[in-house]
C-alpha cells in the first residue's frame, strides 16, 4: 500500500481526488470542494462515500476538488485512486 | 494654441463645477485596460467630493478599485450595461445601499439623450484628441477604435471633459467626437494599458463540442431563408460564436451570398468576413482586436456607429432594426425562452445586458448558442435566475445535441426540420441535461435588492437579489 494516491485533474468537467489510508476504526474522512457544491454538495459526497462501500474501504482520508464532473467520472476517479494505492492501477 | 487646455484633471473636476450628488459618466472602450474611469475617481477622492452616482456603459474587473470608493461613500449609485465578476460579485454581497441600475447599449444612450438618465460631467477617455476636444480612438498609442459608447455622453453631458494622451495638431483629421460638444481636454501619461484594451479577442474554439454547436448554427442560418443577397449579421465575440461565423462565411462563399452589413462589436473575423466579400459595410460600435482598429482606420466600408445609431429603442430607427440575423449566448435559457447573461450558477452577478437584448428584439432570427451543460450545470432551467431578455425575442437555442425553437417561430421550425437539423422541444434539451448531471438544488437567494434590470423601452425587466454570504 502507498501512503497517498490520486486520480483525476483540475480541468472542467473533471474531478481531482486524493486518497490516504487511515487506521482501522477511524472511518472515512472526506472533504468535498466544488464549483457547484450549493447545487450538487451532498450528490457528490453521496457517490464518494457509495464509491468507497462498494471498494469495502472503511477507512480513509478523501480530498476531492470538484470542476463539475457527472457521476460516473467521480466514480472513476474513485475507484482509479483507490487503486493506485493499492498498486493495481 | 492652448485651446481648451486645462493643467490638469483636478483642474478640469473644479472648472466642471462637478460637486456632492452629482452623476459623472464614463464610456469602456478601452476594456480591461481602462485607467481613466479609476483615476478621474481618485482625484474626485482626493478633492473631497462624495455621494456620486457613476454612469459607466461597462464596469471591468480594472475597476475593482471601485469597490473601496463605494465603501468610502464616494460611489453611491452605479449605472451600467454590463459589470464583470470582481465588483459584480462584491455587489451581489450587498456592498452598495442602492440597487444597480442595469441598462442595456441601446437604453442607456435612449434614457440619456431623452434626459431621463441625465449626466452632469462627463469624462471620455480618448487615445487622441486636439486641444479644442476633436477626438478619436482610431490613432494613438492606446487606440482602442471606435468610440461608439461615449456619443451620446458628450452630445448631452452637462459638461464634457476628454482626457487623452495623445495631443494632436487642431484640427484632428477624422475625428470620432466633435469639439463643440467638448469643454475641456487634460493630457495623462496614459490612459489604458494596451494588453487590455484588446481583451476582447477570443479564438475560434477548437473544443470539439463548440465545433458541433457552431456547424447546427451555420446551417441553422442557412436553413432558415434569411441568407440571402444583402444578409446582415451580429456575432458575439465567444469562441463558439466565432466558430460559428467562420463556417457561415465558408456557406456564403460557396453560395455567393452577397451580404449587406455585420454589426456590433467587431473582430478580425468579421473583418475577414468583410474582405473576403460576405458583407459590403460593417458598422462598428465597439472594437475587439488590433485588426478591427486597423480596419476601422482604413477602410471607409468599415464605419463607427455611436450607441444610439446601433441599438436605440427611441432612435428614428438604428442598425438592430434591420439585422437578419444574430448570434448570441447565455448562461442560463429557461423552458419559456428567457435569457440570463447577469448572473453565474450561483447568483453573483458577472454580466450585463451589453447589447443582447437589443439585437434579440431587432433580429429578424436571434440564435442563442451554448453547451447543454457546463459543469455539470443545466443550460435550460425551468426559470432563469434573471430575466436579462425577455423570451418572446428569442427564437432559436442551438446546443451539440440538438435545436429547440421557440414555439412562436413554428416557420423557422419547419424550415429546420426540412433541412434535416436534429430539432426538439425544449423540454427535451433539458431533460436530456439532467439524465446526464441529475437535478441541480435549487438556490436560496438574499432577500435584498442589488441591481434592477431595466429593458431597452424603460421597463424593469427583472431584480436581482443580494447572495447570502455563507
Amino acid at each position: 500500500m502507498k501512503e497517498k494516491a490520486w486520480a483525476g485533474t483540475m480541468e472542467s468537467s473533471d474531478i481531482y481526488v486524493e486518497v490516504e489510508p487511515l487506521a482501522t476504526g477511524s472511518g472515512i474522512d472526506l472533504t468535498v470542494n466544488s464549483v457547484v457544491y450549493a447545487q450538487f454538495g451532498d450528490a457528490i459526497e453521496k457517490t464518494i462515500m457509495e464509491t468507497l462501500e462498494s471498494l469495502a474501504i472503511d477507512d480513509m482520508k478523501v480530498v476531492a476538488n470538484d470542476r463539475g464532473a457527472v457521476d460516473c467520472t467521480i466514480k472513476a476517479r474513485v475507484e482509479t485512486a483507490v487503486r493506485r494505492l493499492k498498486e493495481e492501477a | 494654441m492652448n485651446g481648451k487646455l486645462v493643467k490638469d484633471l483636478k483642474e478640469a473636476i473644479r472648472l466642471s463645477g462637478l460637486e456632492d450628488g452629482m452623476t459623472i459618466s464614463f464610456h469602456h472602450h478601452l476594456r480591461n485596460g481602462d485607467m481613466v474611469a479609476v483615476m478621474v475617481m481618485e482625484a474626485i477622492c482626493e478633492m473631497g467630493i462624495r455621494n456620486l452616482n457613476v454612469n459607466i456603459s461597462s464596469i471591468f474587473d480594472t475597476h475593482e478599485p471601485f469597490i473601496g470608493y463605494i465603501e468610502d461613500g464616494v460611489i453611491t449609485g452605479i449605472e451600467t450595461n454590463y459589470m464583470g465578476g470582481v465588483v459584480g460579485r462584491a455587489i451581489s454581497e450587498g456592498l452598495l445601499d442602492k440597487p444597480v441600475i442595469f441598462r442595456t447599449h441601446g437604453g442607456r444612450p435612449s434614457d440619456i439623450i431623452s434626459g431621463k438618465s441625465p449626466i452632469d460631467v462627463a469624462f471620455i477617455a480618448a487615445p487622441t484628441s486636439d486641444c479644442m476636444g476633436n477626438c478619436t480612438g482610431k490613432i494613438g498609442k492606446s487606440a482602442c477604435g471606435s468610440l461608439g459608447y461615449a456619443f451620446a455622453d458628450a452630445m448631452y453631458a452637462g459638461k464634457s471633459v476628454v482626457i487623452t494622451d495623445n495631443l494632436a495638431e487642431y484640427p484632428l483629421v477624422d475625428y470620432s467626437i466633435a469639439e463643440n460638444y467638448i469643454d475641456y481636454v487634460v493630457v495623462v501619461d496614459k490612459i489604458g494599458e494596451p494588453s487590455g484594451i484588446v481583451s476582447g479577442t477570443t479564438k475560434i474554439t477548437k473544443d470539439p463540442v463548440g465545433l458541433v454547436i457552431a456547424d447546427y448554427a451555420a446551417r441553422a442560418i442557412d436553413a432558415s431563408g434569411l441568407l440571402v443577397d444583402g444578409f446582415s449579421f451580429q456575432t458575439g465575440a465567444g469562441g463558439a460564436s466565432l466558430a460559428a461565423a467562420k463556417y457561415l462565411k465558408d456557406i456564403m462563399l460557396r453560395k455567393g451570398v452577397q451580404g449587406s452589413y455585420g454589426l456590433g462589436g467587431i473582430t478580425s473575423y468579421m473583418v475577414d468576413m468583410m474582405q473576403s466579400g460576405c458583407f459590403k459595410a460593417l458598422y462598428d460600435v465597439q472594437c475587439f482586436d488590433l485588426d478591427a482598429i486597423a480596419s476601422l482606420r482604413t477602410n471607409p466600408n468599415h464605419m463607427e456607429v455611436t450607441a444610439a445609431h446601433y441599438a436605440s429603442p427611441t432612435a428614428k430607427s438604428s442598425a438592430v432594426d434591420s439585422l437578419d440575423v444574430v448570434i448570441l449566448g447565455a448562461t442560463e435559457i429557461d423552458t419559456n425562452f428567457n435569457v440570463n447573461v447577469h448572473t453565474d450558477s450561483n447568483g453573483y452577478i458577472m454580466g450585463g445586458s451589453g447589447g443582447h437584448s437589443d439585437t434579440a428584439a431587432g433580429a429578424k432570427m436571434s440564435m442563442i448558442v451554448a453547451p447543454l451543460s457546463r459543469a455539470r450545470l443545466p443550460i435550460v432551467v425551468d426559470q432563469v435566475m434573471c430575466k436579462s431578455t425577455p423570451g418572446h425575442t428569442v427564437d432559436v437555442l442551438v446546443t451539440q445535441r440538438g435545436i429547440a425553437v421557440n414555439p412562436l417561430r413554428g416557420d423557422l421550425r419547419d424550415r429546420f426540420l426540412d433541412a434535416g437539423l436534429p430539432v426538439f422541444d425544449i423540454h427535451e434539451l433539458r431533460d436530456m441535461a439532467e439524465k446526464l448531471n441529475g437535478k441541480p438544488k435549487m438556490l436560496t437567494r438574499g432577500d435584498r435588492e442589488v441591481a434592477k434590470v431595466i429593458y431597452r423601452d424603460g421597463t424593469l425587466l427583472d431584480t436581482i437579489y443580494n447572495v447570502p454570504v455563507r
